[in-house]
């Protein structure tokens, strides 16, 4: 041993004296935040750094939203949105914006769709324009719906069917939850998707785009007025849909009542791996205080080199090669929490899943110490005062909790409420939440190789 | 567009500050960071350590990247995945503090400190609050200057890098990557596996990690950017600090200049997946080459341009054959390729690439459409202001720079080379950039037989 004398009162002295604490977040963003006469949200974060400006546009609709027996639908549109409108030629929107010197794409998940560009700040009206006009005018033929069907095919392949763990993933999910659509995955299940038709996207656009349910973000260097006088001549024409909007009701869970086991066996799968995922509460479904509480555990337990389950699966007791975990609140109506290890080797699997409820049940009983927790709350106090740099990172944070239906005030005292989390109340959440029966349990195995193929290509080359 | 309207300052105009207490030279010059003034200070500290500095103080952060010539192609003959196995070994432990203590002491501070490799360099990134810049910056030398390389800890990342390789040894588009350099570069250290094999990764010592440091952290090789929150008498004595005791050579072996093997090779390698995976590529311009600027943006409108490309129109958007399919341009030190990839079910594999030769032979002959062409460079032109929107990016703007040996005012001068390049000039470069005879293509997946011996 080296000196352990010597390196503990470094961390000591380290976590008295180096504390980081919301009050230190100077670099908070003045915020302006507005609604529309329709009723669309607006938010902007000046940063005046660059001339540029991120662009979003949050529709509060996912894939959680769509009709049992669609399931896709959500993404396919998010897809076909970049087709035409009468304004833009077919295929032409990401052109445009091109050619305007500017990238743009869009993202969907459970809960919200998003559409964003980035682009110089005196190009922001049009890109406004385009993204108001595709809002409501939305054209589609039958061949460009199957033609980008076929895509979506092709990306759940890149995405899933390439991939085991991915698979695996999919598979725990489907286990996780028993009616609500969180079990469902965002790209769509196979079969449903190869049946989406130009009808099941034209439904869900009509119903859920419209300017009442959704959230205009513009971060850069802009001012509030700049954007409210862009916002009222493109959005602002656009009228609200009564349809849309009040409350977002989907299938919910009952009780867990049970835990859950899943086993997945695939030649591909290369290492063994353990899984296990809890259902827990998210920042909107959680009681004051308890998913920072949750957020903090997580840190502590699973979370990077420093962390309990590292140090005991993988430093300590070498039954693993990698081992981590987080925990997910941003989900509408739960959150999740997820633990993973690699296992050495694939017999070690059952005392992976022993060593993690060990260190599971000493948090509940014991838990976590003054040091763990100052260290965490720094951490992620830092985490957010680096986030300040990057103005699409703000975009994303703002742009995702108020489709969710947070307040800008809950988002920007996220560092204070963090630093109030006490012991105590790691502890409370541990016991209440790390319940088995609310979780699935997962072991990925690789199955025997067909052949060798990778460590002896089968090949041949040819000139 | 923004990017004209340029506010240059004093571009070319040498303010030399010499401070008598600290000793730093600083070299101001002011260039536009598109219409806002971004001044780049060439800051020399005490001990002769020579820096980019872009000052940032409206939030209080501060990054710094830097770069040791060599990379992975210094992995010695038998050891190859040595560079990757530094990188990963640099936050277990230094000095009289083991790993588990480092890092806690490094989540402590929120200091962020990343080491990659490349093929011609490794990398450092390192990130600090400024209220913990001193003891960060401690922290950050200590691991360049005395790692630990415990056994213990050795063994353990050994045991992380080997399982990383029975990953990408069954990931698609990481075992077609890895094929691809192997059949261009043969007989070359670019050939070679840049994380090892299982063999190498395993006959890599404690002595192995330190000699490759001794070796490759020096300060002959050292490229230093900072971006944020710090004045150049603050960064003057940082560099001393943090790289003052490194020593003042590097012992690089030499790489010579190479090219992608000629006459065009297509390998197939079997794997039981739903999807096929292809990489293909060609021999490019170096960086340096007065046509490389042509091929860059003849490369934007090929497949570099996402849906504003050629090879996104054609092969998903017209025929719905894949849902990736892009190409780009990588100069390394010693050679230069136009290199990209396409995803696709088993039996549409041959039919995407015949597409993707198609559209390459096309530009060839014909050269791009004037439309296209100006689309391309009014992207190229009106974007490069994104690149430069926070201070992490910046700061690989300009790490990017330093190691190819540009000035600042490469900055300015950008978009007007852009903006010089005439069609006639981008169908000249075409024909000599996409030969497709000399294509080389590497496909993993499940042969479709019947289609794998029709092209030739």
């Amino acid at each position: 041993m080296h000196s352990p004398g010597v390196s503990r009162l470094l961390i000591w002295v380290a976590s008295i004296m180096l504390a980081i604490v919301p009050s230190q977040i100077q670099a908070q963003p003045r915020t302006s935040e507005f609604k529309l006469a329709n009723g669309m949200q607006v938010v902007v974060i000046p940063d005046h750094r660059a001339p540029v400006v991120t662009h979003m546009v949050w529709y509060k609709v996912g894939a959680a939203d769509e009709p049992k027996g669609v399931s896709g639908i959500a993404h396919f549109l998010e897809h076909l949105m970049f087709k035409s409108t009468d304004k833009i030629p077919l295929g032409e929107f990401s052109k445009i914006v091109a050619r305007l010197g500017g990238n743009d794409n869009a993202f969907t998940g459970h809960d919200v769709t998003s559409y964003f560009q980035r682009i110089s700040k005196d190009r922001l009206e049009t890109v406004m324009e385009m993204e108001a006009d595709r809002m409501v005018n939305l054209k589609l033929t039958e061949k460009e719906v199957l033609t980008e069907r076929d895509v979506i095919l092709e990306e759940r392949r890149s995405r899933i069917e390439n991939n085991p763990a991915a698979i695996m993933d999919e598979q725990m999910n489907a286990a996780l939850y028993y009616s609500h659509p969180y079990g469902i995955p965002v790209i769509g299940w196979e079969h449903e998707m190869a049946k989406l038709s130009p009808k099941d996207a034209m439904t869900f656009y009509k119903h859920f785009y419209a300017p009442n349910n959704a959230v205009l973000v513009v971060a850069g260097d802009v001012t509030a007025e700049e954007v409210k006088a862009l916002a009222e001549k493109t959005y602002g024409k656009i009228p609200a849909n009564p349809q849309v909007g009040a409350t977002r009701e989907r299938p919910q869970d009952p009780p867990q009542r049970a835990a859950r086991r899943v086993e997945y066996s695939d030649p591909r799968a290369g290492k063994a791996s353990f899984h296990r995922d809890y259902v827990v509460p998210s920042y909107t479904t959680a009681k004051p205080g308890e998913a920072e509480a949750l957020d903090l555990l997580m840190k502590i337990a699973a979370d990077g080199a420093t962390s309990r389950i590292y140090k005991r699966l993988v430093v300590e007791e070498k039954i693993a090669s990698s081992a981590g975990g987080s925990y997910s609140g941003s989900g509408l109506d739960s959150g999740s929490i997820s633990l993973y290890a690699v296992a050495a080797k694939p017999s070690d699997l059952p005392k992976i899943e022993a060593s993690i409820d060990k260190v599971l049940e000493e948090l509940r009983d014991n838990g976590v110490t003054d040091a763990e927790l100052t260290r965490a709350k720094s951490s992620y106090i830092a985490d957010y005062i680096y986030e300040n740099d990057d103005q699409a990172s703000l975009a994303r944070r703002y742009g995702w909790g108020l489709a969710l239906g947070r307040t800008v005030a809950q988002i920007e005292g996220w560092p204070d409420a963090i630093s109030k989390v006490t012991g105590d109340d790691i502890k409370r959440v541990a016991n209440t939440y790390l319940d088995i029966r609310r979780s699935v349990t997962g072991y990925l195995t690789p199955s025997p190789e067909a052949g060798a193929h990778a460590e002896q290509p089968a090949s041949k080359s040819r000139s | 567009m923004a990017m004209l309207q340029r506010s240059i300052v004093r571009v070319g105009r040498i303010d030399i500050a010499l401070s008598l207490t600290v000793l730093v030279l600083a070299l101001v010059l002011t260039f536009s960071r598109p219409a806002h003034a971004m001044k780049i200070e060439v800051v020399k500290s005490p001990g002769g350590i020579q820096a980019w500095l872009v000052e940032a103080h409206e939030n209080p952060l501060l990054a710094l990247k830097f770069s040791f010539e060599g990379g992975n192609s210094q992995d010695p003959e038998g050891k190859d995945g040595v560079a990757n196995f530094v990188s990963a070994m640099l936050d277990e432990g230094a000095g009289d503090i083991q790993a588990s203590d480092f890092q806690e002491q490094m989540e402590s501070l929120a200091m962020r400190m990343r080491y990659e490799d490349s093929r011609d360099a490794f990398y450092g990134n390192f990130e600090t609050l400024t209220q913990n810049r001193d003891e960060s910056a401690k922290l950050l030398k200590l691991a360049l200057t005395k790692p630990r390389f415990d056994q213990d800890a050795v063994e353990r990342i050994r045991g992380q890098l080997l399982a990383n390789l029975v990953y990408a040894d069954r990931d698609p588009e990481k075992v077609a990557a890895k094929e691809w350099f192997a059949v261009a570069f043969a007989g070359h250290s670019y050939s070679r596996p840049s994380q090892g094999t299982e063999a190498t990764v395993n006959a890599i010592t404690r002595d192995d990690l330190e000699a490759y440091r001794k070796r490759i952290f020096a300060r002959s090789n050292l490229k230093v950017v900072a971006v944020g929150d710090i004045t150049p008498e603050q960064l003057g004595k940082l560099l001393d600090d943090v790289f003052g005791d490194l020593p003042e050579k590097a012992s690089l072996a030499p790489v010579p200049l190479t090219k992608p093997a000629a006459g065009g090779k297509e390998k197939w390698i079997s794997m039981d997946v739903p999807q096929s995976v292809a990489v293909f590529g060609l021999p490019a311009m170096p960086r340096k080459d007065p046509d490389f600027m042509a091929a860059f943006v003849l490369n934007q409108l090929i497949g570099g341009g996402g849906f504003a490309s050629r090879l996104m129109e054609e092969v998903r958007e017209k025929r719905g054959l894949a849902y990736s399919v892009y190409s780009y341009i990588q100069p390394f030190r010693h050679t230069s390729i136009l290199t990209g990839g396409v995803a696709t079910r088993a039996d549409a594999i041959q039919q995407s690439l015949d597409v993707i030769r198609k559209e390459l032979k096309h530009v060839a002959d014909e050269g791009p459409t004037p439309t296209e062409f100006e689309n391309a460079k009014k992207y190229l032109i009106g974007s490069y202001a994104l690149r430069f929107d926070t201070n992490s990016k910046i700061a690989s703007q300009l790490l990017g720079l330093l190691e190819d040996d540009f000035g600042p005012e490469y900055i300015d001068n950008r978009n007007k080379m852009i903006e010089a390049i005439t069609l006639d000039d981008a169908k000249r470069v075409a024909k000599r950039l996409l030969d497709t005879d000399n294509m080389i293509v590497t496909i993993v997946g499940q042969p479709a037989t019947a289609t794998a011996d029709k092209k030739g």
